[in-house]
């Protein structure tokens, strides 16, 4: 059936049913000073043929670099099957799945994905996915205020060793909602908390954010941490890389009682690096918290003749139904990428994920282990990192070591001054299992070229 | 048509207000509205303690069609809540005017009687509802 809404007699006839003389008068309600003028700014249509030549001449202009760039978003391989599944006809328009008995292939895929998911961070429930792994954590922010209605605060801990974007875009959800974020600042040697300097009376709070790595790579003591918050009536809200999960003790194992939100960004399993997206977020949380999370579930049941069948449920709180006062306002979930993950982790496996997750790590090593003896270069920081580091370089500006290694083809890393000023001669590196021996012989190489100058 | 009990107080919002002469009330939602919701899956309490305002929202309860505000008949503090909704949510179902109820409130000592409604006028205003 083509989506063909109406032709333009069905326009005029139902313009003449309302007894409007055209579609702009439909629209006359709208101050005049807030119509939008005319698209002046949009520039010609071109042809396919110039369309493709430009858009060629500008991916040459990328080249294609070694990408030693992580900082949230990371480049793996993905087994030539996950996409040449994930974009057959069946799945391709996955669009939020309201009518149960023309989706049942959706999902099923769905309810599949969640159970992975919620193996993998040792949780009890899983969403459907959110939009990315920094608006995720927007949404657990404001689940918590929620479901620890006990703490009567609205205050959340929020250590500055959480992705500084991941901060901002927190920073940007809640504070029109009277939610306040206490940045936790991290121990200058280590480049993670120190839970022995934790306040002893933090006050009331609703929540202690963790990440897991954090934005650094350094481990945290998630353990300590998670044991720290529950004493003083916190939740607790992971935010974590969902491949390292696969190697490290998931969230819901985190200290006595295990996190009671986990939430992060799903890119790394099976989605590829592109421009800042389309990714998708992940989020799991305890079934005592459960209705107060957002976004959509996807239910297994039977039928009347005793058959599995899928549908979405636990909905009843959502902006369909509750309009301005819905838990969440998420709508379409980004149902391809999450296709995407499910098909990654399927093929991979538990162990797959494992593997995976310790290549990472040993590439790191085995990096750190070649750049021990280039002079002007140290590891910042000494807490154990998973695949990602903060290095110390000396002797030349970080931006223009950057830059020299560009012009080597390498994408080196992230300065991190713009984002932590105290940090000036750093970058964060980066090692997936993408990464062959002689990528880290170049990354060495292109390094010492670059300080060298 | 739906029970409607002639010793209780309604409110607009279809909740029922029970005088129980100690200078508290209890509060729950009324067989009308429990018919209309349909069967619950869910309530979610308000906090002993707490301070409620009559018209204002104090608990939610949530069916298989929708999660609906409970809106406070009156003006108090919550002294007690019906802790075995947690589990058997369809008791408002089952039993909205005893073994339902959603609240306990201590009225405050200014608490005027408000706009609550008889029997009478409350199966009134249920029958004009219907009747749109």
């Amino acid at each position: 059936m083509p989506f063909i809404p109406h032709t333009e007699d069905e326009v005029r006839e139902m313009l003449a049913a309302i007894g409007a003389p055209d579609i702009e008068a439909l629209f006359d309600e709208i101050p005049h000073t807030l119509r939008g003028a005319d698209l002046s700014a949009i520039p010609a249509g071109l042809g396919e043929q110039a369309v493709s030549r430009l858009m060629r001449t500008r991916a040459a202009a990328d080249r294609q670099p070694l990408c030693f760039l992580g900082a949230g978003a990371y480049e793996h391989h993905i087994p030539a099957a996950v996409w040449e599944i994930t974009t057959r006809g069946e799945y391709y328009t996955a669009y939020t799945p309201y009518q149960a008995e023309a989706s049942q292939g959706t999902l099923q895929l769905l309810y599949e994905y969640q159970t992975m998911m919620a193996r993998l961070m040792a949780m009890e429930v899983s969403n459907a996915s959110l939009y990315d792994g920094a608006s995720a954590l927007a949404e657990a922010v404001l689940m918590a205020v929620r479901a620890n209605r006990a703490a009567k605060s609205r205050r959340i801990l929020m250590p500055a060793s959480v992705h500084p974007r991941y901060r901002q875009v927190v920073q940007t959800i809640v504070r029109h909602q009277g939610i306040e974020l206490v940045s936790l600042d991290f121990d200058a040697g280590q480049g993670r908390l120190d839970p022995d300097s934790l306040p002893g009376d933090p006050g009331p709070c609703a929540a202690l954010v963790i990440p897991q790595p954090n934005f650094f790579g350094c481990l945290e003591q998630v353990d300590a941490l998670t044991d720290w918050a529950h004493r003083h009536k916190m939740l607790v809200i992971a935010v974590v890389n969902p491949l390292a999960m696969a190697l490290l003790k998931p969230p819901g194992q985190w200290g006595a009682r295990g996190a009671d939100i986990a939430c992060g960004e799903g890119q790394p399993l099976g989605v590829p690096l592109a421009s800042g997206g389309p990714y998708f977020g992940f989020m799991c949380c305890r079934r005592a918290h459960m209705r107060q999370m957002p976004g959509r579930i996807v239910g297994r049941t039977i039928d009347l003749d005793g058959r599995t069948g899928y549908s979405l449920t636990l909905q009843a709180r959502e902006q369909h139904i509750r309009r301005s006062k819905a838990t969440s306002n998420i709508c379409t979930n980004q149902g391809l990428m999450v296709t995407a993950a499910t098909i990654y982790m399927a093929l991979l496996g538990g162990e797959g994920l494992r593997r995976t997750a310790a290549a990472c790590h040993d590439g790191m090593g085995a990096l750190l282990h070649r750049l021990a003896d280039v002079p002007g270069v140290a590891q910042h920081f000494t807490a154990p990192a998973f695949h990602e580091t903060v290095l110390r370089i000396e002797g030349r500006p970080v931006e223009k070591v950057l830059a020299a290694m560009a012009e080597d083809g390498l994408l080196g890393g992230l300065a991190l001054a713009p984002h932590y000023p105290a940090l000036a001669d750093t970058l964060l590196v980066c090692v997936t299992e993408a990464r062959s021996g002689e990528d880290l012989d170049a990354y060495v190489d292109a390094l010492r070229r670059a300080l060298a100058v | 048509m739906s029970e409607i009990p002639s010793g209780l107080k309604y409110a607009k919002t279809h909740e029922w207000v029970e005088e129980l002469h100690d200078g508290t009330v209890r509060v729950g939602i009324t067989d009308h509205a429990q018919e209309l919701l349909g069967d619950m899956v869910f309530v979610e309490l308000p906090e002993v303690g707490a301070a409620v305002h009559a018209g204002q929202e104090c608990a939610v309860v949530e069916s298989v069609k929708a999660a609906s505000d409970v809106y406070s008949p009156v003006d108090g503090e919550v002294v007690a809540v019906n802790e075995r909704l947690a589990d058997s949510p369809e008791l408002v179902n089952q039993d909205p005017y005893g073994d339902g109820w959603i609240m306990q409130v201590r009225l405050a000592d200014d608490a005027e009687p408000g706009e609550l409604m008889g029997a009478d006028d409350y199966a009134a205003m249920v029958e004009s509802e219907e009747a749109e």
